[in-house]
């Protein structure tokens, strides 16, 4: 007898199987057909259930998950802010969602407004001249930049430089980016302010390097207040700025890039300008490029013609000799443009400052509420993000991912563990502008009442156990990884007595 | 501003318990100066609903008019539950399941989608989904080379140029070798000769982009003697509810495009890219995947797996650089192929399949059209006696969409300029295809 208010819910090829559907059709306006042989003889194995069944299935499944509708999400560096529902009505509006991309120039006028508006707002927002629209991705946005870099000191005949520099507390994808762009990667340590060390980039910087990649504000929450002497430092050594902008929500309407010398920095959609995260995707990664790197911007882009705005689609053409060539198929994450656009447009240029206020604003409030009880990695002002360390746990037998997981007990999603790989047993909060101050305070209410029960040293097991009010008890991943199950597959001794 | 729920009571309360002054006083490091000059200010909900739905208005959607396009994006019909599931916020507004334990739904989600991509594919196993089919199969070619460690790529002149451009763009300072086959217009390529015991990977499209169907079962077998990886693109995947399955024809890889069934055109993104291959080659495999496991219960759940491959962990050494899936992409694929069913998706495609060959039948009754397949799917070539862009925008002028222009894909063959690929699908109705047949009489 199941005793629980959420259901235990099969996967669909666990239903019987028989001849239904939940969609029906009209007829075909023929009869005749024209496949060749190639037409298949052997069921694929498909579920076969009607509306209501396919309807029940994943209203059960979205009930066990967690997300920014029902609580607060504060995992660090993922920017999980309100999702408006204005948004997912523009995006459906018939005119941007039933356009085919290959329809006549003359019959999407529209959809080419809506990117180069989207565009020119990046473009104010940043200061810098030119912004590739269409990598689909922070990562994707990142290959962009170091793709438009390699070919310009390629154009340049710097084709000797083959290393790009990485803090060590980077995103993983930074490295793993540069290594798809051919370049080999060195790590730049961080100094004892949790900022990049300034002398060891100098120390390091050379002909060999051809660029630099800097997140900021970094991912320990902190602004790199050296960046103007980073930039020009980079730059004197003849290499480019690279700036991960995977943490922009910080610091929109602030401050522009163009006065840090940024060469290139890639715009999380789905972060900063709250295009939903949808279980891990889609994003969009447009990256915003200075002058200098401009004439190598990926195709497709948009041009203004005779008043008209046409779009380029071939590299190696008069208006794209030196473009990189195409990264993506079509004319990029379309979709996310609008929602994004319709996000920009409701906040405006004075609401976009007021985010990256109330951000900033609600990561030092739980900074200072929490640092009583938990040890703040850096003890000042931070940006968007705010850095514990696991010394709190030290000696307790409890471990991050043991707190982490007992955050779930009391209705939380954890914030993220163990990174920046810098920081030992880190918890990283990022609660974003859309928290109230009463969300705030029930999140310090959790975390302050599980410190002081580290505290106590009593109540060991209660961490290792937890969650236990989540539908699932902890997850043998160990067990995963070594029998990978990666798909349903018919019962072999049910196949058997078919 | 509706989606700031801090009060002016509580920025004051806050700023007094971090003891500073004003929310500007935690900005004192930026260096001072610039900021973004000359933005408009926010706008009522109304309002944006008003100028964007303006902008919108601009645009003459396929949803309109007689519509025929495809060309690796294509038109179908999408059930209303199908929206209703992606909207929930529970799915809509959640992370990555970095923590199954409050995850399960979007990873038994992603669970059946794996399934359901091995299913339709006829492969092993598939993956969470990448960025799209172009990105998708530039991560396959790359896959394979880790798989046999050769670099040598052929690529069929039948894929999709967006996949091949996109493909030579990811790929160019790997040290790959790539070599692409003129445009196969005609389906008359002869591969087996090509195939080398010194060549990584050869890639096909099936249906290719100029609609053709083939059996790739014997150059499967050839690829297997030399050691060559066949990778199949599929980016009409519709077409497999009727067709031979990619994996049995023996494709070592397959990937493709899965907006067909996720939902409409969007303009061409987000799309969705889908990834099989064989369970051997799974270590090598890009992109998330989602793996069967149990709680100290003994519960059956779901979590992300095999990340060791991730740029997480290995950083400079991951197998790729990608982070993000298309994961609600992924979600309304899956709930489409479970609302169609086995029954549902042959009944699909065999409508497709029926009315472009009515279409094209028609078509052939005007002796200046030239349809060029012999055999297809739901998409064919069809020859004009002029430019087909010229024609296309007469058409427009008659309120019909009629097709692409195959020389908008090669801007080095003139050559191609009077093929137009011709799309049909369910959506199309009997006056439709009369309307285009027509409008063609007319002006030809």
């Amino acid at each position: 007898m199941r005793k629980n208010f959420l259901h235990e819910e099969p996967l669909v090829f666990e239903y019987p199987f028989s001849d239904k559907s939940a969609v029906d059709f009209n007829s075909p306006l023929g009869d005749s057909e024209n496949i060749g042989d190639l037409k298949r003889t052997t069921p694929l194995g498909l579920s076969s259930l009607s509306e209501p069944e396919v309807v029940r299935h994943y209203t059960r499944l979205s009930r066990l998950n967690y997300s920014i509708d029902t609580g607060l999400y504060p995992l660090g560096s993922c920017t999980m802010k309100h999702n408006p529902r204005l948004n997912e009505k523009m995006v459906r509006l018939d005119g941007f969602m039933n356009i085919h991309p290959f329809q006549p120039e003359k019959t999407i006028q529209g959809a080419y407004k809506a990117i180069n508006l989207l565009s020119d707002w990046l473009i104010d927002l940043t200061g810098l001249p030119v912004v590739a629209m269409s990598p689909a991705a922070g990562a994707h946005g990142e290959l962009c930049g170091l793709m438009c870099i390699r070919a310009a000191h390629e154009h340049n005949g710097e084709s000797k430089r083959k290393v790009v520099l990485v803090p060590e507390s980077a995103h993983g994808t930074n490295p793993a980016s540069a290594a798809i762009c051919g370049y080999s990667v060195e790590s730049i340590p961080c100094n004892n302010r949790g900022r990049v060390d300034l002398q060891a980039l100098n120390n390091r910087l050379g002909d060999d390097v051809a660029a630099v990649m800097i997140t900021n504000p970094n991912t320990c929450g902190l602004f790199e207040t050296e960046a103007l002497q980073i930039s020009d430092a980079v730059h004197n050594a003849g290499a480019y700025f690279y700036m991960d902008g995977a943490n922009f929500n910080a610091i929109v309407g602030r401050l522009t890039l163009k006065q840090l010398g940024v060469d290139a920095m890639h715009i999380n959609l789905h972060k900063t300008f709250s295009t939903p995260h949808g279980g891990g995707g889609p994003g969009a990664g447009p990256t915003v490029l200075s002058d200098a790197l401009a004439p190598f911007a990926p195709v497709p882009f948009l041009i203004k013609k005779n008043k008209k705005l046409c779009m380029v689609e071939h590299a190696g053409l008069k208006d794209s000799k030196l473009s990189i060539g195409r990264m993506k198929g079509f004319h990029g994450q379309f979709g996310v443009f609008i929602r994004a656009l319709s996000y920009i447009m409701s906040l405006g240029g004075d609401g976009l400052s007021q985010v990256s206020g109330d951000a900033v604003l609600n990561a030092n409030y739980l900074r200072v509420k929490l640092s009583k009880y938990i040890t703040p990695f850096y003890d000042g002002i931070c940006m968007h993000e705010v850095l514990f360390d696991g010394s709190f746990l030290d000696g307790s037998g409890i471990k991050t991912i043991d707190f982490a997981k007992a955050m779930i007990d009391s209705g939380f999603h954890p914030p993220t563990m163990y990174f920046p790989l810098v920081v030992e047993g880190a918890l990283l909060f990022e609660p974003t502008e859309t928290e109230s101050k009463q969300s705030l305070d029930e999140l310090i209410e959790v975390v302050t009442e599980l410190a002081k029960m580290v505290r106590k040293e009593e109540l060991t097991e209660y961490f290792d156990q937890s969650p236990i009010n989540a539908p699932r008890l902890r997850l043998d991943e160990t067990h995963a990884a070594r029998n990978p199950i990666l798909r349903w597959n018919p019962d072999p001794l049910l196949k058997a007595a078919e | 501003m509706r989606y700031l729920p801090l009060s002016n009571q509580d920025r004051e309360s806050m700023l007094n318990t971090i003891g500073i002054e004003t929310i500007d006083d935690l900005f004192d490091e930026l260096p001072k100066s610039e900021v973004p000059q000359k933005l408009p200010s926010h706008k009522s909900e109304l309002q944006v609903d008003r100028e964007l739905s303006q902008i919108a208005n601009e645009n003459l959607p396929y949803s309109r008019v007689p519509s025929f396009l495809g060309a690796g994006n294509y038109c179908h019909f999408i059930p209303a539950s199908l929206d209703y599931i992606v909207q929930r916020g529970e799915f809509l507004t959640s992370y990555t399941p970095y923590q199954p334990e409050i995850s399960q739904g979007t990873l038994q989600v992603i669970f059946e989608f794996q399934t359901q991509v091995a299913l339709i594919t006829g492969m092993e196993i598939a993956n969470a989904s990448m960025y799209d089919g172009a990105t998708a199969c530039a991560e396959a070619i790359s896959m394979a080379s880790r798989i046999n460690k050769r670099s040598k790529v052929l690529i069929s002149g039948g894929v999709h140029p967006h996949y091949i451009d996109v493909s030579k763009t990811q790929l160019k300072h790997l040290g790959f070798d790539i070599e692409v086959l003129e445009p196969n217009i005609f389906g008359k390529e002869e591969i087996l000769d090509k195939l080398d015991t010194d060549l990584s990977c050869l890639v096909v499209q099936n249906p290719s982009f100029f609609g053709d169907l083939q059996d790739y079962t014997a150059v499967a077998n050839e690829c297997r003697d030399k050691g060559v990886l066949l990778i199949i693109v599929v980016t009409e995947p519709v077409s497999l509810g009727l067709i031979k399955t990619p994996g049995e024809m023996g494709a070592d890889i397959v990937v493709g495009e899965g907006q067909s069934l996720a939902g409409p055109s969007n303009f061409g993104g987000p799309g969705l890219g889908f990834f099989a291959s064989l369970q051997k080659y799974v270590r090598q495999m890009p992109g998330r995947l989602c793996g069967q496991t149990f709680d100290k219960e003994g519960k059956r759940g779901f979590v992300l797996t095999m990340s060791t491959r991730e740029q997480h962990i290995r950083r400079e050494k991951a197998t790729s650089n990608i982070c993000t899936n298309s994961g609600l992409i992924a979600l309304a694929f899956s709930v489409h192929l479970t609302l169609l069913g086995e029954n549902g998706f042959n009944r699909l495609a065999n409508i497709n399949h029926k009315n472009a060959v009515e279409l094209s039948m028609r078509l052939k009754k005007n002796n200046k059209i030239n349809v060029i397949n012999s055999s297809f799917f739901n998409e064919f070539v069809i020859e004009l006696p002029r430019p087909a862009i010229d024609i296309i925008d007469e058409l427009v002028n008659l309120n019909i969409l009629s097709g692409i222009p195959v020389s908008r894909f090669y801007p080095n063959s003139p050559n191609l300029s009077n093929f137009m690929l011709v799309a049909v699908t369910e959506i199309n109705t009997e006056s439709d295809l009369d309307l285009f047949a027509n409008a063609l009489n007319e002006v030809l």
